[in-house]
């Protein structure tokens, strides 16, 4: 016997075991569940955890209101096929309440708005850790963030005072009202989720793979017909065959145009990929620094 | 790449680490690496021209690929451990990519922690340098078993052997203090590409593989500890249904050994002795689980067992002892004080310890030991001696990396302010 992990095995492990020392350094962590295929792979992880019991946390959508319809019912039915609670944060009632703001001009996005929703949503729920699915690979603001994110009461993140995480050791220690984000696939990359999710056969949303849908090209991105997107004068709808690589707001997440209609044919599209995951999506552009600036603010 | 479809599902995996002081090519290196391996995308590439080109850089600044904050941006130096991916179709890599000058005992030690090799640089034309030092005995006082030395900038010294020659003896005059199993030696340009990934055209004279290959091929697995059975208990699995109704698994990280189904163990610290009834997974049950497996036992009779307590071999059991003699990295500004209590974290297990004694502080760039300086204070290294408040089940760090290790935490600020290996 060689006794080698693969480095799906070693990276599941380590997710595993980032879950099993949360839900024993906290009173009330919640996962962050965005929808998306990440994490999707958490909660598949989460599970993994602490089988044959249930996953000891709820999940909590903030829902910006502008999500994929196929998205929000792919939700519905995980949290009940996993057996889990799920808490939505609306953002339009943080928008009512007069605690977040619509950006103006056409084609507004919520994404900003999503950290305000979170907040209220975390102390409203008293949770004291909350999973999201962030890697490190995906931005290079996250590059340096930490399994174990220390947040201020003002759920701020602050990257220059980042407690050092050495060896499996995770220091989950705060003073009240501060609290934690945990990012249990940090290591992973993009290859490696696919692969995951081939390896341990977990359902996906339908629009990650190939579909005809109507779009729009705005700047190089393709953006998806939907009631929350104005045309401008000279644009004009057309039916591409596309999918998703990521999944964020209908008004700023762009399609891919592809015929990859399997995960193999997902896992050979992104091995060849020339360009990031994250390309595609018009909130990372904004400046060079609009990822930190946001997880500054207490985004995931 | 559809011929390594499946190939790419079962790759191995290597973490390392990379040390180098300002100027001496670290970034360009990493940059070189992911670049020929195709581990950077065009939008990034398109990212850093751009603001290579804003800051009025005269090439394309690589650096700006791993240095991410805004702070590190302007100031043009690198703060924090920064992680970086590449992967070929032989192994995936984990990069702890460690900054030159701020902190930097305390970035490379959080780095190395978790690090199976160390990449060192070299400036040929400076040769070894009191950092060079510096780097390798913290490499070695992390137990790294793999150290390549890579003597980089080989094209500003005409790619010469004699060169080469001359700072791998003087390297090798003062490794015979550390201790480091695997050391190789690799010239280099990282700007050129020579001997990264492929082999370079000016130096016929070396006829050693490249950095890339060496890091395909160096073998890791046997670095872990299969021999000393340990599993710090970290949750304790009791589903509330009916069908598992009387399930209770012992949830943890194999931290050494194999251990076995239907295997005797011993219950640290209550000394009972059970067997193995099962190692579960969702996946299924498994017959053996090793390091560094996530997995939970059953167990054969009903024994309390809480977070914190240690499964080990009923032959073969660790240390039980509340006095811990200690390697100790200080991380914080505020510095150790004798007789002060902290909070030690030591696998799953958690006490309040005070400082008996410090018994002498290291010079990093010497390794001589200073039994007179008691004044330990951020990036210091220290011989400690500790004690805690209840027993902790332990092996030497040499032996063991997982159940050798602590971190000390400040019972106010609630920081990590140490890193300890225990002797």
């Amino acid at each position: 016997m060689s006794y080698n992990l693969s480095h799906l095995d070693q990276l599941e492990s380590e997710a595993i075991y980032i879950f099993r020392e949360v839900a024993a350094q906290f009173e009330k962590p919640v996962i962050l569940f965005s929808g998306g295929k990440d994490s999707i792979t958490m909660v598949h992880l989460a599970k993994k955890a602490f089988w044959p019991a249930k996953v000891p946390f709820p999940l909590l959508h903030i829902d910006t209101g502008h999500n994929f319809p196929e998205a929000l019912a792919f939700r519905d039915n995980l949290a009940k096929k996993y057996n889990v609670t799920l808490d939505v944060g609306l953002v339009q009632d943080s928008i009512d309440k007069g605690t977040a703001k619509e950006e103006k001009g056409l084609n507004p996005s919520r994404n900003s708005l999503q950290s305000i929703t979170l907040l209220e949503k975390l102390e409203e729920g008293g949770y004291d850790a909350a999973f999201g699915g962030g890697r490190r690979d995906e931005e290079k603001a996250r590059a340096k963030e930490r399994f174990f994110s220390h947040r201020d009461d003002f759920g701020q993140w602050d990257p220059k005072n980042q407690r050092p995480e050495l060896w499996n050791l995770y220091n989950g220690k705060k003073a009240i009202g501060e609290s934690f984000r945990i990012f249990p696939i940090s290591n992973w990359t993009e290859m490696d989720v696919w692969q995951y999710i081939k390896k341990e056969k977990i359902e996906l949303p339908s629009i990650y793979f190939s579909h005809k849908r109507s779009v729009v090209n705005r700047n190089g991105v393709w953006i998806a017909d939907s009631p929350y997107n104005t045309l401008l004068d000279n644009e004009k709808y057309e039916e591409r065959i596309i999918r998703y690589r990521t999944l964020g707001c209908m008004t700023i997440t762009g399609a891919i145009e592809s015929t990859a209609s399997t995960l193999d044919d997902i896992i050979e599209e992104v091995a060849a990929a020339r360009q990031t995951e994250r390309g595609n999506r018009a909130d990372d552009k904004r400046s060079e620094a609009a990822m930190e600036d946001r997880k500054k603010q207490g985004y995931f | 790449m559809s011929d390594n479809k499946n190939g790419y599902m079962d790759m191995d995996l290597l973490r390392f680490t990379t040390a180098g002081s300002v100027d001496d090519g670290k970034s360009t290196l990493i940059g070189r690496l992911m670049y020929d391996t195709k581990s950077i995308f065009e939008d990034q590439i398109d990212a850093i021209e751009q603001s290579s080109q804003n800051r009025g850089d005269e090439h394309v600044n690589l650096a700006l690929l791993t240095d991410g904050l805004r702070a590190e941006r302007e100031q043009g130096i690198t703060i924090d451990v920064a992680y970086r991916y590449f992967a070929t179709p032989k192994r995936k890599f984990i990069i702890a990519d460690t900054p030159g000058h701020i902190q930097y005992t305390r970035n490379m030690v959080t780095g190395a922690s978790s690090a199976n090799l160390a990449i060192i640089l070299i400036d040929a034309r400076k040769g070894v340098i009191e950092q060079t030092k510096r780097h390798s005995f913290i490499a070695s006082l992390l137990q790294i078993k793999h150290v390549v030395v890579c003597i980089n900038k080989m094209d500003l010294v005409d790619y010469s052997e004699e060169v080469f020659e001359k700072i791998k003896k003087e390297y090798l005059s003062f490794e015979a203090k550390l201790e480091i199993p695997d050391i190789r030696f690799i010239p280099i340009s990282a700007l050129h590409g020579d001997n990264v990934v492929d082999k370079s055209k000016n130096m016929d004279w070396y006829q050693g593989p490249t950095l890339l290959w060496s890091l395909e091929n160096v073998q890791v697995s046997s670095d872990r500890n299969l021999i000393d059975g340990r599993m710090p208990v970290q949750w304790v699995i009791r589903p509330q249904s009916d069908k598992y109704h009387d399930f209770r698994g012992f949830a943890g990280l194999i931290s050494g050994g194999v251990f076995r189904k239907g295997e005797e163990v011993v219950i640290l610290p209550s000394g009972f002795t059970t067997k193995i009834k099962a190692i579960e997974t969702m996946n299924g049950e498994l017959q053996e689980a090793y390091p560094p497996m996530s997995v939970a036992f059953t167990l054969e009779d009903e024994i309390d067992i809480s977070r914190g307590d240690m499964i080990a071999k009923l032959n073969n059991q660790p240390t039980v002892g509340q006095d811990i003699e200690l390697m100790v990295c200080w991380l914080n500004l505020t510095p150790l004080k004798i007789g002060g209590k902290y909070i030690i974290k030591h696998t799953s297990n958690e006490a309040r310890c005070i400082i008996k004694e410090i018994r002498y502080k290291v010079n990093v760039n010497t390794l001589e030991k200073n039994e007179n300086d008691k004044n330990i204070e951020v990036n210091d290294i220290a011989r400690v001696l500790i004690k805690s408040a209840k027993p902790l089940f332990y092996d030497s760090y040499r032996k063991n990396r997982n159940t050798g290790s602590i971190i000390l935490i400040d019972e106010f600020s609630n920081e990590t302010v140490g890193a300890g290996m225990i002797i």
